[in-house]
């Protein structure tokens, strides 16, 4: 009876989010638990492993070649990239906005995936150990996963885009229109809310990141629209997206430190400039 | 120890590991839905084997591990698994006396009324929409029982663990 009370109350504290002694005991019990996390992904990590040390001869060379390939072509993507970059951060200092198109970023593996499958959240195996912080946005190869929502030394949980809790702030790539793209409970569709029937959005634009709401970094690839229906029954046009991360697929991502929580403002002028911009000079 | 009482241990950890391992990914999200409560299934037997060692303390406890490893709201997962070791340690007489389907009948409604306690605490937060998917586990749990009752008999007695 009185560890039924005793839930109770932590259920309350829990969701209400008041004292901190539920996340006290989450985050040690977390950490006590990590080696669990990692034996339940070692199964995975063997057969990845195996299929690793019995590929073919053949096979292997021709991924050599593959990704030498690509690595040659994304150098010289890389190589103008640079100096579009010196030459956008020049104009952003200009203009007098801190905003600046290099992030930093940290490789972190998939160790779990909430078997919930009403849940889209995935662990992975970096923490505060590594400066993990919670709502730190996560990317892969493709495009913006989601955000960290709970942290422990050395895991942290995170909320993939396509969970029926999540939105993110996106912009038309084309129009830049902005909206908000709210995930939708299924991998591989993204819901866009309140998008006017006159709206310019069409099937196969690119959904970015807008930034707005300070959590997530901008232009990052979110989405590519795929249904664009206007009902005259309803307020608003039915708008969904794919979205562009592999959510289901990826195990290497990518967390993004946003620039002033890791460098300060490494070229001298960046974050210091900002607060008085923002204070209405 | 001469009880062995760690075998108790192990079977959770691996029940543990079983409840939260990655489904290959070739396999479609929605056959998460097929997944049973394996802890509380575990759970179920150490109540009806051990009732003096295994009640509703450990239970809660077990219940503050799925709630952490899972995500879930913190103590949601204890009180659900308490009614799950409530059920098995105040029938745990009759219980002995069954076959193991009239067994797995009761392992039915024990882990339905655990998915149906999650689910209203859930429901109360505002976390979760009514899905007949929500049956699922409790089906699967009851089906596989027998052969989680004789595998972890078959430990109990080879390591007389009392």
């Amino acid at each position: 009876m009185g560890l039924t009370l005793l839930s109770l109350l932590f259920i309350t504290f829990d969701h209400l989010r008041i004292f901190s002694i539920t996340d006290d005991i989450r985050a040690g019990l977390t950490l006590l638990l990590s080696p669990v996390v990692y034996l339940a992904d070692y199964p995975n990590r063997t057969a990845e492993g195996v299929r690793q040390t019995f590929k073919s001869r053949a096979e292997l060379q021709s991924d050599i070649t593959r990704l030498e390939e690509q690595l040659l072509l994304l150098k010289a993507k890389t190589e103008k990239m640079a100096a579009l970059t010196a030459e956008n951060n020049r104009l952003r200092d200009l203009l007098g906005s801190a905003a600046k198109l290099q992030d930093n970023v940290l490789v972190a593996e998939l160790i779990g995936v909430d078997p919930d499958p009403e849940r889209h959240e995935v662990i992975i195996d970096k923490g505060t150990s590594s400066g993990v912080y919670v709502g730190q946005p996560l990317l892969d190869a493709q495009g913006l996963m989601g955000q960290v929502i709970e942290i422990s030394p050395y895991t942290s949980r995170v909320l993939l885009v396509s969970d029926q809790t999540h939105s993110v702030p996106v912009q038309v790539n084309r129009s830049n229109l902005r909206l908000i793209a709210r995930g939708s409970g299924v991998t591989r569709q993204l819901e866009l809310l309140h998008v006017q029937d006159t709206a310019d959005i069409r099937v196969g634009d690119l959904l970015v990141s807008s930034g707005l709401g300070d959590r997530f970094p901008v232009g990052y690839p979110v989405g590519l629209v795929n249904k664009v229906e206007h009902d005259p029954g309803q307020p608003f046009a039915l708008v969904t997206a794919i979205p562009s991360a592999r959510l289901d697929r990826s195990r290497h991502v990518l967390l993004v430190f946003a620039d002033d929580r890791l460098t300060g403002a490494p070229n001298g002028i960046g974050s210091d400039f900002e607060p008085d911009y923002a204070a209405g000079r | 120890m001469e009880n062995n009482i760690w075998i108790v241990a192990l079977s959770f950890l691996f029940a543990f590991v079983l409840s939260i391992v990655a489904l290959p990914q070739f396999i479609p999200v929605d056959m998460g839905y097929l997944r049973p409560e394996w802890v509380a299934l575990v759970l179920f037997y150490w109540t009806i084997a051990l009732p003096h060692r295994v009640g509703i303390v450990i239970a809660w406890i077990l219940g503050l591990v799925i709630d952490v490893l899972s995500g879930s709201l913190l103590g949601q997962h204890s009180i659900a698994l308490m009614a799950v070791a409530y059920i098995g340690a105040s029938l745990y007489q009759r219980l002995r006396m069954f076959t193991v389907w009239q067994q797995s009948l009761i392992v039915f409604a024990a882990i339905g009324l655990y998915q149906l306690i999650n689910y209203w605490i859930e429901s109360i937060v505002g976390s979760a929409e009514w899905n007949m998917w929500y049956l699922m586990p409790s089906m699967v749990s009851a089906f596989i029982w027998p052969w989680v009752f004789l595998v972890l008999r078959y430990f109990r007695r080879l390591f007389g663990v009392n």
